[in-house]
């Protein structure tokens, strides 16, 4: 949905102008400039795209955008909780004013306030982005490297190499992910591997998510490869005396970043949710850190008293989601080369 | 067709197996890789107070002393023929299958994954059938009206649907339909059998939350399913011949897209089925699901091996089941084999 139907105008402008600058500009483009220049032209994709950019700054800068507007993620304002009910006092010097339907926002907390603790959402948020941000990426990597080596291979060398990590594939997409996730996290001690506390956590979930989810990229590497190594350039390398290693990661690798990169963008946001949905089942990163996951576990005991508190983590996780979904989208039609410039 | 069926079912039993061992691995073999002694990993099988005399036992009943390999047959042969537990002068037979005891609430963890299984069952299947119904049904109308007002809609509602998460969508509609608003009651389970309409009445909210998120995968499979097939000569075929329309598309031009459907459906029944952990833990339903992440909490081992083992079962079976129903859907897999 997100590809231009109709041709792109500065399609049309292209002619006149090449025909004006002579001959250069015959030259054929590659994938990657075509592609480009496609992705220019796909408003929802770029919005999508400056986004994540945006995000990727909030949650490096967290420490310095949280300094800034003047709350630490983890201090306490219960003055400013109705010890009744645990929400936000609508008044913080009437502790009879009731609860604030919006939470507590106000130039002083932005996004207004926890409940119970009374702690900054906003500072929370942005430093929620971080683990979110940082599982994502080193598990898509971490999918990415065992899905393009097993898949390459695969595909590569066919025969019973072939069928091994087929099957393993398939069986790999038939296992109860969230019921292995849950017990992995659950049997792995307080401190294991030499590391401990949030480094431990965070190794732990980006491994369960990568390498759970490796078939995802494996399927789609191997099925290009399968293309690719009959083509003249691969055969060429061969018939030159090229070792096996030298052709599958120097000749044919390269013509897979595309896809690569496709699918990876796309898996991001999966991962994220999986993040998210690991971390509201309590086996995430250990509390007090931040978490948008964990928030929204949180506030399963205070939906009632504070609904801010189930929309803000919410929409935290859906725009980023929804983000990189509608930019990997955009990427993905951008090098299809069967939709037309 | 025989030969089909049979490779089938072995394709089951080697996957069963494949899955058996992986979480032979996750309780049996990770926490030694992550550092911890026979000692220790006895105790996390032993429970509330452990005596020295009972860790002890533990190591010899689940044979942690003796090789990776006789370990395992201990906990295949556990899960077959049964198992005996002793704990102080007591002996605790935990008959076929035998998932483990619970040594937190003192019970076997079979039977008591059986008596939440009617919860499960009812949120899964209720939502499954809307999910599926629902997610093509709209999936049809999109392809037919390719750049229609309603498939604009529904395909935006669909990329914002995959961009949910349960546990957000969940809580909305428990703060705003069910706490300020009144439009449903709050999720709760009544058994079928006691009392049909409390059941779905007060199974309704979850159904529909987990049948919208997974509507929107299916909508775009169809969709895009669809368009593909409704380029294909053998639609022309159909239409010049002077075919009804409804009858092209449904007939000719749906079943061949429907077979993805299949797959990611029997996929998807199967993880339900072996535990709805999200939408279980929004809606505090006592699924299987809730049954694992309540074991978490309590570090209550056994019991979340039992239901990742029978969540897995569930998953392997559901395949089966595709599998099975695959040459009914697709002819040419019939032809093929």
């Amino acid at each position: 949905m997100t590809a231009p139907l109709d041709a792109p105008e500065s399609a049309q402008h292209a002619e006149p102008e090449a025909i004006a600058r002579g001959r250069r500009d015959t030259e054929s483009r590659s994938l990657t400039q075509i592609a480009w220049r496609r992705l220019r032209q796909d408003r929802v994709a770029l919005g999508g795209g400056a986004f994540v950019a945006l995000l990727i700054l909030v949650a490096v800068f967290a420490p310095l955008l949280t300094a800034w507007f003047g709350h630490p993620p983890n201090q306490f304002h219960q003055d400013l909780i109705d010890p009744a009910t645990q929400g936000v006092l609508k008044d913080p010097d009437d502790p009879w004013s009731g609860i604030d339907p919006t939470g507590g926002m106000s130039a002083e907390h932005l996004l207004g306030l926890e409940p119970v603790n009374g702690r900054d959402l906003f500072s929370r948020i942005v430093y929620g982005a971080r683990i979110s941000l940082l599982v994502a990426f080193l598990s898509t990597l971490l999918c990415v490297v065992i899905g393009t080596v097993l898949g390459i291979v695969a595909g590569y060398l066919g025969g019973w190499v072939d069928t091994v990590i087929s099957r393993a594939m398939d069986i790999f997409l038939a296992f109860p992910l969230l019921l292995f996730a849950i017990a992995l996290a659950g049997v792995i001690p307080d401190d294991a591997f030499g590391l401990s506390d949030n480094a431990l956590r965070i190794a732990v979930l980006v491994f369960i998510i990568g390498f759970f989810s490796w078939p995802y990229i494996g399927r789609i590497v191997r099925g290009q490869t399968l293309s690719l190594r009959e083509r003249e350039f691969v055969e060429a390398a061969r018939s030159m005396g090229a070792g096996t290693g030298y052709i599958l990661f120097r000749e044919i690798l390269p013509n897979l970043v595309a896809p690569i990169l496709v699918y990876a963008t796309l898996l991001i946001p999966t991962n994220i949710l999986f993040e998210a949905a690991l971390s509201f089942l309590g086996v995430g990163v250990n509390p007090p850190t931040p978490t948008w996951g964990g928030m929204l576990s949180e506030s399963l005991a205070y939906y009632t008293v504070a609904p801010h508190f189930v929309i803000i983590p919410g929409l935290a996780i859906f725009v980023t989601v929804l983000a990189f979904n509608l930019f990997g989208d955009g990427l993905r039609d951008a090098f299809d080369p069967r939709s037309s410039d | 067709m025989l030969r089909y069926i049979l490779r089938r079912l072995g394709a089951s039993v080697v996957l069963l197996l494949v899955v058996t061992l992986m979480t032979f691995v996750i309780f049996y073999v990770v926490p030694r890789l992550a550092g911890r002694t026979t000692e220790q990993l006895a105790t996390m099988y032993v429970g509330r107070a452990p005596t020295e005399a009972a860790i002890q036992a533990t190591i010899q009943r689940l044979n942690l002393d003796q090789p990776l390999v006789l370990q395992f047959w201990e906990f295949v042969k556990g899960i077959v023929v049964g198992a005996e537990y002793t704990f102080g002068n007591d002996v605790v037979q935990c008959s076929a299958p035998c998932f483990g005891y619970s040594f937190q609430t003192y019970q076997e963890v079979f039977p008591a994954i059986l008596d939440r299984l009617p919860v499960t069952f009812s949120l899964g299947l209720g939502a499954a059938v809307l999910w599926l119904l629902g997610g093509v049904a709209v999936g049809v109308v999109s392809a037919v009206k390719k750049g229609s007002i309603f498939d604009r809609i529904s395909m935006g509602l669909a990329l914002a649907a995959v961009s949910l998460p349960i546990f957000f969508t969940g809580q909305l509609a428990l703060a705003f339909l069910v706490h300020d608003w009144d439009l449903f009651p709050n999720a709760r389970y009544t058994p079928f059998t006691e009392d049909p309409v409390a059941w779905a009445s007060g199974l309704m909210l979850p159904w529909l939350t987990l049948a919208f998120l997974h509507a929107a995968q299916y909508a775009r499979q169809t969709r895009a399913g669809m368009l593909e097939t409704m380029g294909e000569d053998y639609i022309r075929t159909a239409r010049a011949k002077g075919l009804k329309e409804s009858r092209v598309i449904l007939k000719h031009a749906l079943r061949p897209a429907l077979t993805p459907i299949l797959t990611i459906f029997g996929l998807d029944v199967g993880m339900v089925l072996g535990g709805a952990v999200l939408t279980e833990q929004v809606y505090s339903l006592n699924g299987i699901g809730r049954y694992a992440v309540t074991a978490i909490v309590q570090s209550d081992l056994p019991v979340i091996l039992g239901v990742t083992l029978f969540g897995a079962f569930f998953i392997v079976l559901c395949n089966l089941a595709v599998d099975l129903l695959y040459p009914l859907v697709d002819p040419r897999v019939r032809a093929a084999r």
